[in-house]
């Protein structure tokens, strides 16, 4: 047995995701993470909204919570209250996370609560079969976008640098090493942080869009990614479809929302005099 | 030593929360409501426990229950349209078996409504509101001391029978000051769910009207928790035998244990003649005017229900035995008049007075529908 699989609940499997789906890689650069930082499975709860990503928890031999769709970072946010001294780590697919999840998303990065986010960008509903998201790009065809997407797509890293996030990095399913890298240095981070990774849904958006093999699309992703020093090199109208690679953000600096709230408020409000009714 | 103070409703059940034991409160802002919120960002820290405003009410009802899966006592507070909002993690926590308590300062709707006039037009709602078949517990106090007593048995229920339950209240308990005698801690039952030893991932399994075990994170073995349908394990599953049995446990954990749950109060019913049945404010207009009525040689009676989900069906059809008029006075269109008539005998006379226009009932127009009743 490989270290990291007593972090893998194989009594679960098979798992729902299609052949050569990139949660699989996803799943495994966070299970090689626990296993490098030599956690306690029991100190580690991992929870989900709904759709693929949102089945991912169940194959953790972790602490899992499975809720509701895009609601994660909320119970997460309850979690990491009652016991700051977990890790508490939220999955969430672009769909879950940026479309009926957003509002969470933003407040939870400007709070600077200690959560760990992985954002799987697939660029698709793929649960559901294959519906535009607020990630999908712009001309793509999605079943509800059978014309082309008109939509623009959100750019996460300029989305969480606006809302203050104090860690924001990006990677792709297809460097597994590096993506282990980014994730494990995310749940060093004290506050908040989102790795968001660029996967591949060759069944749902890549089979409408001519990529309809796995390696063709994580060849598309090849492509439209790169390190953000050839990014910058590029012209604004070049950069609109590309994804620059690595750790955007990491502040730290920001104090986090739990040793705020224990450490400040706390001591603050014993310090004023009159007890509460017990 | 017990404490005669003058609070505002709303105060009340939070100082009741906090004795017992609510130590993690996520709420947002809303009228008639937000004194709850306000009252425990002050108090909450001064005992190390939690207060966060999130950034709605599907934010707080999450947090609440994220945080009660981690060992916390936890509560929201809202009303109408918040209340609206809750309903999908309502839902969540039934079938994840999580206890929360969401108390529901109910004011005027549907939509924004009359956000500062009182209602009690959510009765259904908060039986309903959530798809799916569910079990709920609801209470809803009426009087000072109830406004204490019913919430912290809100927190025991939850604890005990591992399910939502929602605290009703309306405008004008919340907003009103009543003089309140406050119990000494001690005097009052506070229910502690023993810490449990997890040793496998069965979680679930016990059997049809037993008491669910604490299923909470964080005792020395990981444990799965779903909001889709499962197995005693908390794996999905939506295999035909398995959603049976988990139904019914979700169910007959209650249904077997209504004894322990329903509460009422009764007034002047064993003669009575007419049986007026009401909850909350209205209950609180109702009292003074049986006492009237009486003055005046009517035989009237109130039946107060301070379990209103599930229905406290068993005692209303007993005096149904020998009371045969019966006058439901609620403050909405008609809700929990049906209740009444579904298990009211058809040799039962059904009166009802409703209102849903923001004004309270007086004393004299209850007085007034229970003459009409015996004329």
């Amino acid at each position: 047995m490989r270290d990291y699989e007593k972090y893998i609940r194989y009594r679960t499997f098979p798992t729902p995701w299609c052949p050569g789906c990139g949660d699989g890689v996803i799943l495994k650069s966070i299970a090689m993470a626990f296993a490098e930082l030599n956690l306690d499975p029991d100190d580690i709860v991992v929870v989900a909204g709904i759709g693929c990503s949102g089945r991912m928890p169940t194959y953790f031999n972790t602490n899992t919570l499975h809720t509701t769709h895009g609601r994660a970072l909320t119970f997460a946010t309850g979690i990491k209250l009652a016991k700051p001294e977990k890790l508490v780590v939220v999955i969430s697919g672009d769909g879950d996370a940026t479309a009926i999840g957003g509002n969470h998303l933003i407040h939870a990065a400007r709070r600077n609560i200690g959560i760990k986010m992985i954002l799987i960008n697939n660029g698709i509903y793929g649960m559901t079969g294959g519906q535009v998201s607020p990630l999908t790009p712009p001309t793509f065809f999605t079943e509800t976008t059978p014309y082309g997407n008109i939509e623009p797509h959100f750019r996460i890293r300029l989305l969480l640098t606006a809302a203050e996030a104090s860690f924001v990095a990006r990677e792709t399913v297809n460097r597994l090493t590096q993506l282990k890298q980014v994730i494990k240095k995310s749940f060093q981070h004290k506050g908040f942080s989102v790795v968001e990774v660029m996967s591949n849904c060759h069944v749902n958006l890549g089979r409408r869009n001519k990529m309809k093999s796995p390696l063709v699309m994580t060849e598309y992703i090849k492509d439209i990614t790169m390190s953000m020093a050839d990014f910058e090199k590029l012209t604004p109208e070049e950069q609109e479809s590309k994804y620059p690679l690595g750790i955007f953000v990491e502040n730290t600096n920001r104090l986090e929302y739990t040793d705020l709230y224990y450490n400040h408020i706390v001591p603050v409000a014993q310090g004023s005099g009159a007890r509460g009714d017990k | 030593m017990s404490a005669r103070k003058v609070l505002q409703g709303n105060v009340i059940i939070a100082k009741a929360a906090l004795a017992a034991g609510c130590d993690f409160f996520a709420g947002y802002p809303i009228t008639p409501s937000s004194e709850i919120a306000q009252y425990m960002s002050k108090e909450m820290p001064k005992l190390e426990r939690t207060f966060i405003q999130m950034e709605d009410e599907i934010a707080s009802l999450g947090a609440c229950i994220g945080a009660s899966l981690a060992g916390r006592k936890t509560m929201t507070a809202t009303s109408g349209p918040g209340f609206s909002l809750m309903q999908e993690h309502i839902g969540m926590a039934v079938m994840a078996e999580v206890p929360v308590v969401i108390v529901n300062v109910m004011r005027g709707g549907p939509s924004t409504g009359m956000p500062t006039k009182p209602a009690q037009a959510d009765m259904m709602q908060a039986r309903w509101g959530t798809h799916g078949d569910h079990p709920i517990i609801a209470l809803y106090p009426a009087f000072a001391e109830e406004m204490f007593s019913e919430t912290v048995r809100a927190f025991n229920l939850a604890e005990k029978y591992w399910n939502p339950v929602i605290l009703l209240s309306d405008e004008v308990l919340g907003k009103a000051h009543m003089d309140v005698e406050i119990p000494e801690p001690g005097s009052y039952e506070v229910f502690w769910e023993k810490p449990r030893q997890i040793i496998d991932l069965n979680i679930y399994d016990r059997n049809i009207g037993e008491n669910p075990p604490r299923v909470d994170f964080f005792h020395g073995y990981p444990i799965h928790i779903d909001g889709l349908e499962h197995d005693a394990h908390g794996w999905p599953s939506f295999d035909a035998k398995t959603v049976d049995k988990m139904q019914k446990l979700r169910m007959e954990k209650i249904y077997q244990h209504l004894d322990d749950i329903i509460r009422y109060k009764e007034y002047f019913l064993d003669d009575a003649e007419v049986l007026v049945f009401s909850f909350g404010i209205s209950a609180r207009s109702a009292l003074p005017a049986v006492k009237a009525a009486r003055e005046q040689g009517i035989k009237a009676g109130l039946f107060q229900a301070l379990t209103v989900w599930p229905f406290p069906r068993a005692a209303l059809q007993e005096r149904f035995k020998k009371t045969k008029k019966v006058l439901t006075v609620e403050m909405n269109m008609g809700q929990m008049k049906y209740e009444v008539e579904r298990i009211a005998p058809p040799g039962v006379e059904k009166q009802t007075l409703l209102r849903a226009n923001g004004m309270s009932f007086s004393p004299d127009e209850v007085l007034n529908a229970i003459k009409e009743m015996v004329r």
